[in-house]
């Protein structure tokens, strides 16, 4: 695995990616609430248009696209169990639950701190929690 | 004072483009997917790995990178928010009248202070919301194996079937805890 880019640039691109979804308010509660009350269109647009634009310019690239990763990884060094995909469907309705309840999903979460919610610290806090508690659990679930 | 375009809310027909620019951005410069959840499990991983598999594995090579653009990310809310202006959300009116009928009557600022406060953790509903809220993110994004910008970004954007099942996932918990779990706890 190589780090191709120098590791500020990274730094430089989540800002840029924090500027973009702090400018069109993917990181409000209010939003979150609009997108699963259907009272608006605003997020379906924002999330559609990203997904669209990503298909079209991935396909783009002269070298093929990375093998599918679970968590951004393109080292198959983490051993990622897909099972029958129950893990899918089931933990992302848990993720959903949490979602609507904090208005933010992981990304948010980090803008909002750095831009001043600090209870968000709590509820990082409680995403590690959730996170380490799935490590203890995952042999227990369903995947 | 700076361009009215910069400080205004920017629309979704440029924000969303721009988001999804990131995917080709990190496959091309540094061979890296998008996805956010994954510095919960690095962070996990440098801070408390326990004794599963899950959390056992090189998380500095594997999620260096990943650290320093979440960290990045948080820079940028700081930049977006206090230098470029984002202060309030202009809600639909529909939305205001269901939060009103929720209880909430704060409607101001990017998030609702009377649920996203250190004083609001000691209600039932602001503890839900950001402990409850929390934990279910994490736990659920790491089951998942991602989130939004994993599984909804990333993965449908390359036509992943199992991130089209933990999108479907995600919009049923989401209807779930608006529609049925608010009432409740507000």
């Amino acid at each position: 695995m190589t780090h191709r880019l120098f590791p500020v640039l990274y730094l430089l691109l989540g800002a840029l990616f924090g500027i973009i979804l702090t400018k069109a308010e993917v990181i409000s509660w209010f939003r979150i609430q609009e997108m699963f009350r259907f009272q608006a269109f605003h997020m379906y647009g924002i999330i559609g248009s990203a997904i669209a634009v990503a298909a079209v310019t991935r396909r783009l690239l002269p070298r093929p696209p990375a093998p599918p990763t679970l968590c951004g990884e393109t080292s198959p060094a983490i051993d990622e169990r897909t099972g029958r995909g129950t893990r899918f469907w089931l933990g992302g309705a848990i993720f959903g639950l949490g979602w609507a309840l904090t208005g933010a999903c992981p990304g948010p979460l980090f803008i909002l701190l750095g831009g001043g919610v600090t209870v968000m610290f709590a509820a990082l806090l409680s995403a590690l929690a959730g996170t380490w508690a799935y490590g203890c659990l995952r042999s227990r679930l369903p995947h | 004072m700076l361009p009215i375009a910069l400080t205004d809310t920017w629309p979704w027909y440029i924000a969303g483009p721009l988001i999804g620019l990131f995917v080709p951005l990190l496959q091309l410069l540094g061979d890296k997917q998008l996805g956010i959840s994954g510095n919960l499990r690095h962070l996990c991983a440098a801070l408390l790995p326990g004794r599963g598999d899950f959390l056992r594995y090189d998380w500095k090579t594997t999620g260096g990178w990943n650290l320093l653009f979440a960290l990045g990310t948080a820079l940028g809310g700081w930049i977006g928010i206090h230098l470029l202006g984002t202060h309030q959300i202009a809600i639909s009116p529909e939305t205001r009248a269901a939060l009103g009928a929720l209880g909430l009557h704060d409607l101001s600022g990017l998030v609702p202070r009377e649920i996203f406060s250190w004083p609001a953790l000691l209600t039932p509903r602001g503890f839900v919301s950001v402990v409850g809220g929390g934990f279910l993110v994490g736990f659920g994004a790491a089951y998942a194996g991602g989130c939004t910008s994993g599984h909804a970004i990333s993965g449908l954007s390359n036509f992943q079937l199992h991130s089209l099942f933990a999108v479907l996932g995600f919009f049923a918990g989401g209807l779930l805890a608006t529609h049925l779990l608010l009432p409740l706890l507000f």
